[in-house]
């Protein structure tokens, strides 16, 4: 592929004049970190905020007659309760394959005001795989628009409800509770905001058209302790929040269940099923799925990393590790993986097989580092 | 006098008398970003040129460290356990892996000095 053939974000200028360090990331030239380095740009986020460029993200419209007919269909692919979704509210859910794997995780947001309209944020490396599955289920009445054309941006961290308040006074940004969703002006730009993100931070993710992105995000970065923040960081930021990444944590053969997100399946869902993969899915909600994914803290300070092979006390194999590294504001390795449900629980000595040899980890909760998002 | 020399692989030792000491260049550190992890290798082992000796380990990803020449481990820089940062802040002082006894001088013949490395990295882009 030649070097223009390459997909960029409308912010690709910005990263290089920024000094980014560029790398090709789910098909787009992205900036994996800056000159001041993952550890710093990661540590920047959690005391003050960072300004990460999703746009390689797929966004999308869903167009149908009321909100009524959008939920009952995107219900035919997701297992979350899509009906009861409150205009202003935004939810995660998953979109299923015909034996209850994991296609891709997105968020759904139902604005306000817009009854018969869906907005989609769906992963980059999945996108078009997703708008294929999603468009050939269509029924007459409902419409699929991807919309290319809008930037995606996310400010996170403790001082990102001051700095978007001081843009958008009388907006009500502050007081957005999280998972809540808006249209918002922010000075002279007309974008649509959720108070999310994946950094397990207190944030905002930001569309806005792309010929307005680069000026929006220069704006941002003149703003007292806002700094931009590249992959690298992202994904240390959400290993600590215990937050999933497709294709690490998440695949096609991976139900919702075992990768521990029961909690995004609703009640009226678990009872009525009407998803794909329910049987297995169902199953799994009663008695229990036969493996889980955990948190793991190495004893030591190896970091073990995806693909690691997971023993028991005793060396036996019962999993593997899905996404592993350094949590720089844990101050030591952490990874999250399978394992068998017998070896599970909280306080479980785990051994992790690195480099031939089984380092000593014990399975913990999540997230490791504590979530601060805005709850209203 | 000292003399230092790179491999391709970006390690490099200072060679004095009949020891050498081994790290990774400064263009290693500064590609690998913060380091958080160093594993050595155990003093007294016997190491061949070319394997696998050391492991340094950044937040993204882990690189294993190539024995530049053959011999045995004298020492190893207890330092950076404790502060695996000290390989992006000193690399080619403070920063150092191991130290080791060289069974063949001779093979440093083949790997680069100074100049002929600048010059190697300039042909990465």
């Amino acid at each position: 592929m030649s070097e223009d053939a390459v997909p960029k974000t409308p912010l690709h200028a910005l990263h290089v004049e920024l000094g980014a360090r560029m790398a090709l990331f789910a098909g787009y030239d992205m900036p994996i970190q800056y000159p001041s380095g993952v550890l710093a740009e990661h540590l920047h986020t959690r005391k003050a905020a960072g300004l990460f460029d999703v746009s390689h993200m797929g966004q999308a419209l869903i167009e149908g007659p009321d909100h009524a007919r959008n939920a009952a269909f995107l219900e035919t692919l997701c297992p979350a309760d899509l009906v009861n979704l409150t205009p202003g509210r935004q939810r995660y859910t998953q979109l299923l394959n015909e034996t209850g794997g994991i296609v891709d995780d997105l968020m759904v947001a139902r604005p306000l005001d817009a009854d018969g309209l869906l907005r989609l944020v769906v992963n980059a490396s999945r996108k078009s795989l997703d708008f294929a599955l999603i468009g050939e289920r269509l029924p007459r009445d409902v419409r699929l628009t991807p919309i290319a054309e809008e930037a995606l941006i996310a400010l996170q961290g403790p001082l990102a409800a001051a700095t978007l308040a001081r843009l958008a006074p009388g907006e009500g940004t502050q007081t957005m509770a999280f998972m809540s969703a808006k249209p918002v002006r922010i000075a002279e730009f007309a974008t649509f905001v959720s108070r999310s993100g994946y950094t397990g931070e207190d944030g905002y993710e930001i569309s806005l058209p792309a010929t307005q992105a680069e000026m929006f995000a220069r704006l941002l970065l003149t703003q007292p302790g806002v700094a931009p923040i590249g992959l690298g960081a992202r994904d240390s930021l959400r290993l600590e929040a215990g937050l999933c990444l497709y294709g690490h944590e998440l695949d096609e053969s991976v139900d919702p269940v075992e990768v521990a997100l029961a909690w995004s399946i609703q009640k009226r869902r678990r009872a009525e099923g009407g998803f794909p993969g329910a049987e297995r899915i169902r199953k799994a909600l009663a008695i229990g799925p036969d493996r889980l994914r955990v948190g793991l803290r190495p004893d030591g300070r190896a970091p073990a990393r995806e693909g690691v092979e997971i023993v028991s006390a005793d060396g036996a194999p019962i999993g593997v590790v899905t996404s592993g590294g350094f949590g720089p504001s844990v101050g030591g390795p952490i990874a999250m993986g399978f394992v068998d449900r017998a070896h599970a629980s909280i306080g479980t000595p785990v051994g992790l097989v690195v480099r031939g040899k089984a380092l000593m980890a014990r399975v913990v909760g999540l997230p490791f580092h504590p979530h601060t998002y805005y709850r209203g | 006098m000292s003399q230092i020399r790179y491999t391709k692989d970006h390690e490099y030792i200072r060679v004095e008398g009949g020891e050498g000491v081994v790290g990774i260049s400064e263009h290693a550190q500064s590609q690998l970003g913060d380091i958080v992890f160093a594993e050595m290798p155990s003093v007294g082992t016997t190491i061949k040129a070319g394997d696998a000796a050391a492991v340094v380990e950044s937040v993204k990803a882990a690189s294993e460290v190539f024995a530049p020449a053959s011999g045995e481990v004298l020492a190893v820089n207890s330092e950076i356990e404790a502060t695996p940062g000290l390989i992006n802040e000193d690399a080619l002082g403070r920063g150092w892996l191991f130290r080791m006894k060289l069974v063949d001088p001779n093979e440093l013949s083949g790997l680069m000095d100074e100049s002929a490395y600048a010059d190697y990295l300039k042909t990465l882009g």
